[in-house]
């Protein structure tokens, strides 16, 4: 019989620091997975977190921890030379051929950023890239996340990288991502996609500005988050309504997630 | 099979059947009950027929036989995983008609949401025979005859009612037949006994339209509701667990994962880190619990997550009635009707 619950141990590649707080974990990974999957990190004798995959490469897949409690605190201590525990992926995931044809925006803030990384970056390389637009907030300079990758996206297609607030001098974008959508350049706003991911005020707010550009419900993807101890719609902590985040999720199109209520 | 057997006789095929199967039945607890002169009646592993409370509906259900409160599901050691041993011999689980239809709901959700069957549920599964206890009477709080639950056909190994100490049996699991009609002293056709009537009625509206989550009568709950979580532990269809790692000593790298029951009533069960929080009063998370009884399960698998067993009003120490809920609900969507919304 097989034990879903039982990780796997995963060689850590490589260790890409952004922050103090934020690093990618490049892991050893061959299976299948897609951007917005997320895996189970476990630490023995500390727990499990559901951690969104940022990148997928040959080999391997990065997961980006920010240091915030008990298991990741542990995964910070102790990574050196190490490997981790995991298991999955889980979830739906991004379907990325679902955003190559015509216009689409992708509006991430913080570590939302890092389940729409590999969406972002197959939109850069696609040759409509100039129809694609990509804003990015942190909360300051500082906090940015995948600084070689925003550099990248900005030569492809349309990046709008901002921050919340910054110390004086700062020569970017200083606002919030919200601020940016009336503006955005777009041909038919109608019939673009949007995708949007970070904490849910920020999705509340960036969906209202969408919707005054004119972007239909239908094209607008969002992904969520909830509180997560199993990831195979059992431990019921994920539930809203009839809706398991861990199995039907967290992408979903916005049509379905507008009705959810917690 | 039909059979009727003497005390003596259901004493004597408990035993023989302690041969093969481990027996876990409902067991009265002196003293152990909500006040400390009051019994309560729990689930245990049973030595003799003795042993066996047929008689009073159960305080806590039996789906802890096979979802006990806490469980390890595996041992670590120096970077190993180790699944905990599990006794293999077959179980006889005793339970009356509710709580077989609350097994259904287990099933669903352990077994059948999502792909991935789950391992630890999966293989106690395959060990327990369900015996289904007849029920004479409906007991203090029951709804089961609303919820369709008051009845089982099939999905039992036997039955069994007692009633001036002849014990009646019907065997649906042949392999069985041998242990009772050696212990009979007669063949006959049984039926097991099953409630038509209890005195509390809920009515479940056909729709429930989504206004009723945004409703004023979920907020005397806030007030009311402390928030304690025992209307989930004792519910026969509640399936929620939270993980929980524990180890032995701080330098030793041994420990252990469990998993423990999780209640959607208790502070804390949508937390994230950072302070995050989905549901912060009691009367969202009374909206939250009831709509998954009565809605949210049907939704997704196309029947009531509720077999009306009323454990949950039995157990409140704030008399706080979920039966009383669902008609209130009933009424709202009513006058929601009305109204033409
Ligand atoms: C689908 C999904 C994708 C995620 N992707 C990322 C990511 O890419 N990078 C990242 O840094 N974080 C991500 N998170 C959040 C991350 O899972 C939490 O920060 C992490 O669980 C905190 O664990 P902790 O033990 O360090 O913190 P503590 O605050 O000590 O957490 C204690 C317990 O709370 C639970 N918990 C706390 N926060 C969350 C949460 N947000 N979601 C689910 N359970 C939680 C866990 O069960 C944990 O055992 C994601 C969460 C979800 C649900
Ligand atoms: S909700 Fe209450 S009445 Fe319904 S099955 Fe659970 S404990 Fe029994
Ligand atoms: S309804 Fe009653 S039993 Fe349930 S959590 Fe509230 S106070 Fe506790
Ligand atoms: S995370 Fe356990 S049911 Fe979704």
């Amino acid at each position: 019989m097989n034990n879903p619950y039982i990780p796997f141990p995963s060689e850590i590649l490589e260790v890409i620091r952004h922050t103090q707080k934020e690093y990618t974990f490049r892991m050893a990974y061959t299976g299948e997975v897609k951007p917005g999957q997320f895996f189970e990190v476990s630490v023995p004798r500390y727990g499990e977190a559901p951690i969104s995959v940022s990148g997928i490469g040959p080999g391997f897949v990065d997961l980006t921890i920010r240091r915030v409690g008990r298991v990741t605190n542990e995964v910070f201590e102790t990574y050196a030379g190490q490997s981790l525990l995991l298991r999955g992926p889980y979830g739906n995931g991004f379907d990325v051929e679902l955003y190559r044809d015509g216009e689409t925006v992708v509006v991430a803030g913080g570590t939302g950023v890092s389940p729409v990384r590999g969406v972002i970056s197959a939109l850069s390389e696609m040759d409509n890239a100039k129809d694609k637009y990509a804003i990015t907030g942190f909360r300051s300079p500082s906090d940015m996340l995948f600084r070689d990758d925003l550099e990248a996206w900005e030569k492809r297609l349309n990046l709008i990288l901002t921050v919340d607030g910054a110390p004086e001098g700062y020569a970017g974008n200083v606002g919030l991502v919200t601020k940016y959508i009336a503006d955005l350049p777009l041909r038919d706003p109608a019939s673009a996609k949007a995708i949007v991911v970070g904490p849910p005020p920020m999705m509340k707010f960036t969906i209202i500005e969408l919707k005054k550009k004119g972007f239909a419900d239908e094209n607008i993807t969002v992904s969520y988050e909830r509180k997560m101890c199993c990831g195979l719609g059992k431990c019921g902590h994920c539930r809203v309504n009839d809706t398991y985040i861990c199995l039907d999720g967290p992408v979903f199109n916005y049509v379905d997630a507008r009705t959810m209520m917690d | 099979m039909g059979y009727v057997l003497t005390q003596e006789g259901f004493s004597d095929a408990i035993s023989q059947l302690r041969k093969t199967y481990r027996i876990f039945a409902p067991v009265r607890k002196k003293g152990a009950g909500r006040f400390t002169d009051v019994d309560a009646i729990l689930y245990d592993e049973v030595n003799g027929s003795e042993e066996i409370e047929l008689h009073e509906k159960s305080d806590y259900s039996a789906k802890e036989v096979l979802t006990p409160l806490s469980e390890t599901l595996f041992y670590f050691t120096e970077g190993i995983c180790k699944e905990a041993d599990l006794d293999t011999r077959p179980v006889l689980l005793f339970l009356r008609s509710c709580d077989l239809h609350a097994m259904k709901r287990q099933d669903q959700i352990y077994l059948a949401n999502g792909m991935e069957k789950d391992f630890f549920y999966q293989r106690r599964r395959e060990l327990v025979h369900y015996v289904l206890i007849g029920c004479s009477h409906s007991f203090e709080n029951c709804f089961c005859v609303d919820m369709k639950s008051n009845v089982s056909e099939d999905g039992y190994a036997f039955s069994v009612d007692e009633a001036e100490g002849m014990y009646r049996i019907n065997v649906l699991d042949e392999r069985l037949d041998a242990v009772f009609s050696t212990a009979a002293t007669s063949k006959e056709e049984v039926v097991p006994a099953h409630v038509t009537q209890n005195e509390v009625h809920v009515r479940i509206p056909e729709t429930i339209p989504a206004e009723i989550m945004k409703h004023p009568l979920w907020d005397e709950y806030t007030t009311r509701c402390i928030g304690c979580g025992r209307c989930n532990f004792v519910c026969p269809t509640c399936t929620c667990f939270t993980m929980q790692d524990v180890y032995y000593s701080d330098n030793g790298r041994v420990g252990e994962r469990r998993r423990v029951g999780s209640s959607c009533m208790v502070d804390g069960y949508t937390n994230v880190a950072g302070g995050g929080q989905y549901r912060k009063t009691q009367g969202e998370r009374m909206r939250f619990k009831v709509l998954h009884k009565i809605l949210d399960f049907r939704k997704r698998f196309g029947y009531d997550m509720c077999v009306g067993c009323g454990r949950c009003d039995d157990v409140c120490g704030e008399y706080i009635s979920y039966s009383n809920i669902i008609n209130k609900v009933a009424d709202a969507v009513d006058a929601m009707e009305k109204e033409g919304r």
